[in-house]
């Protein structure tokens, strides 16, 4: 696949989740917290475009809000990511080998040797479950992934003569930071920020679908598999809907991400010459 | 090797200190009093009491930091309180479901990765390559739980090979123990794969660009020989880093994997004693597996430096 087809196939998969979950502020087929026995495990029709549930809320808007829920927990928990990341990154690379350095280093390590989804279920399990937990168990385990990639790539745009020539000029170490390094390495963090972001949807969902994400009435993909395993013999569509929802977002971000890699990183676009 | 090897070792020793005092840490900051978090809404005074004495919490934040570090040093994790036995016994029982299902996870992950992404980088650009790009690509968007729940649906519903979950334990044999494990083990490992095969593709391809491999197919080595002799074994440094890594998922994705299956494992244990605030349990498991994914990425970090003597420099 071309890595500009990429790119737009995963905008495009992404733009569709995102305009559903905007939409879905302002207007659902129908209300996602009413019940409606009536009418439950309802199959497709006009009325229900994709069915109902064991309790009569229809399927589509559920999957409207409920991409709402993964969206807003990803999107916050890289942003914390970020937040921490980034400057702790940036401050380590313009004084390395301080101790600033190594305690940002080793931190980071401990992180990455800690299983994340155990501590994420341990912070939940501890903190009481919510959406605001799960965005701080999946946020923090975000901070050391932005740290090594901000250092890694900043330390080696401190080797170069447009950063010595800003040092010559007087600048200091932070504004250097600000003004040189943190521009040119925008692009990489916007790339590793789409894996984050498919990589905290996936464990938003794992977390709601053990019961400690999102609680009820709020709608999430991963409670709304929790609740059709049990009916998966008599209505598996019920189990299938909300995970081919999280696929096609993941795949999404993931190509999108990969598109950009393409597009950005100039030594991707050499070797594919 | 033996500076490196003693480096890596301080360095394992720190991070688990640390790791212990984060958990304890953890557990202590919850709000209010542990042993009424544990007891719930409706415990006695008395009760509350009691189990304050039995967890100890009434010694210096330091002395029971020391004493549960100390235990957990010499084997004794505590007793559970919702189980009344002892958290190692528990640990023992439950160990010999999760790690068969991490090891058969992993077993299967590495079979499938390793010929998909030798196959994929020998006919890079071509269909098969794209094919088997795309197709991990999918397997990595797929959430192991749900793909477990496909799982059941085709093999234990529709085609009804595979009960849907349980586990009869080994002294029904092998056979009958390692059935109930492999829908499990295949929704584990198919994300993994996917990871690993694309890992695989890209070192590959990397390695097959370098210089030694050309003067190996100057010297009359065909491209299979090349590949198989030379290109494989330098490529399979960042494989096995990845391998290593995917331990530490394996071992958290089971906790999910094992409540889909109904797996009396360890990562249902963990679950149920979330659930049922039995906090000893949890502390002390959840140190366990952090411990064994630490251990796991010490190994591995000390296999890399046997493997290739440039890592040994780099500390």
């Amino acid at each position: 696949m071309r890595p500009g087809a990429q790119l737009w196939i995963g905008a495009g998969l992404s733009a569709v989740f995102l305009l559903a979950a905007l939409l879905s502020f302002a207007w659902t087929p129908h209300d996602v917290t009413a019940l409606n026995i009536a009418d439950k495990l309802k199959p497709m029709s006009a009325t229900y475009p994709l069915g109902t549930d064991h309790f009569g809320r229809d399927i589509l808007s559920m999957l409207m809000v409920g991409a709402r829920t993964s969206i807003a927990v990803a999107l916050v928990a890289v942003g914390i990511g970020v937040g921490l990341g980034v400057p702790l990154g940036l401050l380590a690379a313009a004084n390395r080998g301080s101790l600033l350095d190594e305690v940002v280093m080793r931190g980071n390590d401990l992180i990455f040797a800690f299983p994340s989804l155990v501590i994420a279920i341990l912070i939940t399990a501890v903190f009481g479950p919510s959406a605001l937990n799960a965005i701080l168990a999946i946020g923090i385990f975000n901070v050391p992934v932005f740290a090594r990639v901000t250092r890694g790539s900043a330390l080696s745009l401190w080797t170069l003569d447009y950063v010595l020539a800003a040092r010559v000029a007087g600048k200091g170490r932070l504004r250097i930071s600000v003004e040189h390094i943190l521009p040119n390495i925008t692009n990489l963090l916007i790339v590793q920020g789409t894996i984050q972001f498919s990589l905290g949807i996936l464990a938003e969902a794992a977390l709601s679908y053990v019961g400690l994400g999102a609680q009820p009435p709020t709608p999430s993909w991963g409670r709304m598999l929790a609740e059709a395993q049990t009916m998966i013999y008599t209505n598996p569509a019920l189990a299938i809907l909300p995970g081919l929802a999280i696929v096609a977002m993941v795949l999404g971000l993931n190509l999108m991400g990969d598109g950009l890699r393409d597009l950005l990183d100039p030594r991707v676009r050499r070797a594919r010459g | 090797m033996l500076r490196y090897a003693l480096s890596r070792a301080v360095s394992l020793g720190l991070s688990l200190l640390v790791a212990s005092v984060v958990i304890f840490a953890v557990i202590e900051v919850i709000p209010g009093d542990p042993a009424a978090y544990m007891l719930g809404m409706n415990a006695t005074p008395d009760a509350v009491a009691a189990l304050r004495e039995q967890l100890g919490l009434n010694g210096t934040l330091v002395s029971r930091y020391l004493s549960w570090a100390g235990g957990m040093l010499t084997g004794d994790f505590g007793v559970s309180y919702t189980y009344k036995v002892p958290v190692a016994d528990l640990v023992a029982q439950r160990l010999w479901i999760s790690l068969p299902l991490a090891l058969y996870a992993l077993a299967l992950s590495t079979l499938i990765a390793f010929p998909v992404g030798l196959l994929a980088a020998a006919r890079r650009g071509g269909v098969t390559d794209y094919g088997i790009m795309g197709t991990t690509q999918l397997g990595i968007a797929v959430p192991n739980f749900w793909f477990a729940m496909l799982l059941v649906l085709v093999f234990a519903v529709n085609l009804r090979w595979f009960s849907a979950g349980g586990f009869p334990g080994w002294q029904g044999g092998l056979l009958p123990g390692l059935k109930a494990l492999t829908l499990p083990a295949v929704a584990l490992a198919l994300p993994q794969a996917s990871i690993l095969a694309r890992v695989m593709r890209s070192a590959l391809i990397e390695t097959l660009g370098q210089d030694y491999i050309r003067t190996a197919r100057a010297k009359g080595l065909s491209r299979r020989q090349a590949v198989l002799r030379h290109a494989l074994r330098n490529a399979l440094i960042p494989v096995l880093t990845i391998i290593g890594l995917q331990f530490s998922f394996l071992l958290a994705g089971a906790i999910i994997i094992e409540n889909v299956f109904f797996l009396p494992g360890l990562g249902r244990l963990v679950f149920q004693a979330i659930t049922q605030r039995d906090l000893i349990v949890v502390e002390s498991l959840v140190m366990l597996l952090v411990f064994a994914v630490i251990v796991v990425t010490f190994l591995v970090d000390l296999a890399y430096a046997a493997v290739d003597p440039r890592l040994r420099r780099r500390t």
